[in-house]
């Protein structure tokens, strides 16, 4: 009786089958505990401190006296932020201006996915290419791009005046008008994206299906259409919404000294203050705040989701 | 004089069951000079079709034949490259889906995920502005027909594929559409369910007495169901006919191939006389008899159509036949319990298939592999082709 060995190879194959699950699985849970979880326990723990004149400038939480731990936990900074209203109208600019946006930019995205999705394979493919196309250019310059675009002397300007539509220049860069358009161009593709691939997975006789039962075109795009593409509504949603909010770089160069948004008072309480215990609540007051409806949404999103299997 | 209204009564009677033989009717959908391109090619080539009230019609053909266009043609989801379809003598050219007296039950069934049963069903009626009390009255009507006022709250992916099916069928007939039309109305369930729910269609057809007009590449589920059946091939009708004569009479070595099994043996027509037709074929390696007229004149290429089951095999050579009775030995056997089929390697090199029904119970096989047998019909049983 003789045993066949398994060559290393087929050991290593043996092994992979059994244990490569979790190798797959826990390579990325590994990346997201190190350079998420960490560095957000790290401002969680900051946002608890106090503000001092000091390497970091901030205080210790933790502190080894004698033979125990002092805990100085402050929770100063977020009834700081409470107390003073500059932080709460910022957060409400904030959502209020994501949220404008997000509409605006559904508005406009979903005509589009509907078009790219219904084009042919060829045309398709270059439809989704040109969408996807900006994102080759940094996106600072193309933020850059929109000052030459609408400021005094821009280009919509000197179109206007050129053409004597205008004597005065209109004034459009340095308002909230300006953030609309910067943050509407920029995240238009992360809306579109999503749209597009559950228009494109829609199953088109259930269109035809609402036809031959009577219902005219536009009726049954609302009946059917557009209920079945709210997964990718939610998803696109929450794609310019999230990150909408916390914008710093459109505000800081579109927007006027009035445009409070959340993202330019974090950065001045981080780079004009120094003061980085209230920075570091005002992030995850943020964080706070955008987590409980992202997570509402996703279990609304899973039901859906489940339904349409 | 009463036995001559009798007669008179019966051959009324033959006509409104099949008013496709009587030249007065009036056809409920009729498909005049109907062509259908896709780029440059022809998916319907110049079809004409009538279809009657109370039909239950079946467009029978392989994939690709033209079929599923001739019926979404009907659907108005197609427009035509040329010809005109009517329904009940109104032009269908320019009306919109939504507008036409047609309904459709699609082959993947299209029921609407975010809906219930009960609001799928409803779904057209709301389109036509009925009252809530009615519609909810001709929902529950038409599910009780279906027998699904079980599942009504249910939602499409909680039911069985056959449940689907009934649910696609009770959203289609609700409405009360002049023409259904199913495309693959069965396409989807597994044999069992298909073969039952094929009469529960052909019940319901005849209860509401609507016109169907169906799709399928299945020709058992055609004869199974269909009043007449069209057969296609290549964007044409090929024949139509009921099934009685598409399997007795077929026109075409297509269609005789396409309904049930056959044996096509090519050969030449060398005498007609008044007893019988007499066609030479190399291939099986003699000459094959027939009692009825054929068409074609001494000389001409023919092709003769015989079912498996209308040959006998023998053991021994049958003396009264000296008519088309052929030698060979038994290649392969196929025993599908009702009916058993052989191959049977004729002398001239010719495969012949045969199948005998197994209406006795035998210790052991009749045949078996290498038996030398013949392979006898009548001269009646053969029909002849030229084409």
């Amino acid at each position: 009786m003789s045993e066949i060995k398994p060559t290393l190879k087929q050991r290593f194959d043996r092994w992979m089958i059994r244990h490569g699950r979790v190798l797959v699985i826990g390579l990325p849970y590994l990346w997201l505990f190190l350079f998420f979880l960490v560095p957000f326990l790290i401002v969680l723990k900051i946002s608890f401190a106090t503000a001092e004149y000091a390497q970091p400038p901030y205080s210790a939480l933790f502190q080894w006296v004698d033979e125990g731990v002092n805990v100085a936990i402050n929770f100063g900074n977020y009834l700081f932020l409470l107390s003073d209203s500059l932080y709460i109208t910022a957060y409400l600019n904030s959502i209020r201006i994501a949220a404008i946006s997000t509409v605006i930019t559904l508005l406009i995205g979903y005509p589009m996915a509907y078009g790219i999705a219904r084009a042919k394979g060829s045309t398709r493919n270059l439809l989704l290419m040109l969408v996807i196309l900006p994102f080759w250019t940094s996106f600072l310059i193309r933020v850059y791009a929109w000052i030459g675009i609408l400021d005094r002397e821009g280009l919509i300007n000197a179109a206007l005046m050129g053409m004597h539509i205008i004597s005065e220049p209109l004034i459009m860069r340095q308002t909230e008008f300006a953030v609309y358009i910067g943050i509407v161009y920029t995240y238009l593709p992360f809306m579109i994206l999503p749209l597009y691939s559950t228009l494109e997975k829609m199953d088109g006789s259930l269109l035809e299906a609402a036809l031959d039962l009577g219902c005219k075109p536009w009726k049954a795009f609302l009946k059917i259409t557009l209920p079945l593409s709210m997964p990718g509504v939610l998803a696109g949603s929450l794609l310019v919404f999230i990150p909408a909010v916390g914008e710093f770089v459109i505000p800081e160069l579109l927007g006027g000294p009035n445009t409070l948004m959340i993202g330019r008072t974090l950065w001045n309480e981080f780079f004009s203050n120094r003061d980085w215990p209230i920075a570091s609540s005002v992030a995850i007051a943020m964080l706070i705040f955008l987590v409980v409806p992202i997570m509402y949404f996703q279990h609304i999103q899973g039901k859906t989701e489940e339904a349409g299997k | 004089m009463s036995q001559g209204a009798n007669q008179q009564e019966a051959r009324e009677c033959v006509q409104s069951s099949q008013p496709w033989n009587d030249p007065d009717a009036v056809p409920f959908i009729r498909f005049e000079k109907v062509t259908k391109k896709f780029g440059d090619f022809y998916a319907v080539d110049d079809v004409s079709l009538d279809i009657y009230r109370h039909e239950l019609f079946a467009l029978l053909g392989g994939s690709g034949c033209g079929k599923t266009t001739l019926l979404r043609m009907l659907a108005g989801f197609e427009e035509l490259t040329d010809g005109k379809i009517f329904i009940d003598g109104v032009d269908m050219a320019g009306v919109p889906p939504y507008e036409r007296p047609t309904n459709m039950m699609f082959q993947s069934y299209a029921l609407f995920p975010h809906m219930s049963v009960e609001t799928n069903v409803a779904f057209g009626l709301h389109q036509d502005g009925y009252s809530k009390s009615e519609i909810k009255d001709r929902v529950a009507d038409m599910l009780a027909l279906v027998q699904m006022s079980k599942f009504a709250k249910r939602k499409p992916h909680q039911l069985s594929g056959g449940q689907r099916q009934r649910v696609a069928l009770a959203r289609s007939l609700v409405k009360q559409p002049k023409v259904l039309l199913l495309d693959e109305p069965l396409g989807a369930l597994d044999k069992k369910l298909r073969e039952q729910t094929q009469f529960e269609l052909v019940n319901i057809q005849e209860k509401l007495g609507t016109t169907f007009v169906m799709v399928t590449h299945d020709q058992e589920e055609a004869m199974t169901m269909a009043s007449r059946i069209a057969v296609m091939n290549e964007g044409v009708i090929k024949q139509k006919g009921t099934p009685f004569e598409l399997y007795e009479y077929p026109n075409s070595r297509f269609t005789a191939n396409f309904l049930g099994q056959v044996n096509l043996i090519e050969g030449t027509l060398v005498d007609d006389d008044e007893k019988y037709a007499i066609i030479r074929s190399d291939d099986i390696g003699g000459d094959i008899y027939i009692d009825h007229a054929v068409q074609g004149h001494e000389g001409t290429t023919l092709w003769v159509a015989l079912r498996p089951e209308r040959l006998r095999l023998c053991t021994e050579k049958p003396e009264d036949s000296a008519h088309n009775c052929f030698g060979g030995k038994v290649e392969e056997i196929g025993y599908l319990g009702g009916l058993s089929t052989y191959h049977v390697r004729l002398d001239s090199g010719l495969r012949i298939k045969v199948s005998e029904p197994n209406t006795h119970r035998h210790n052991e096989p009749r045949y078996t592999w290498e038996d030398r047998v013949w392979v006898t019909w009548e001269t009646g049983s053969a029909s002849v082709l030229n084409q």
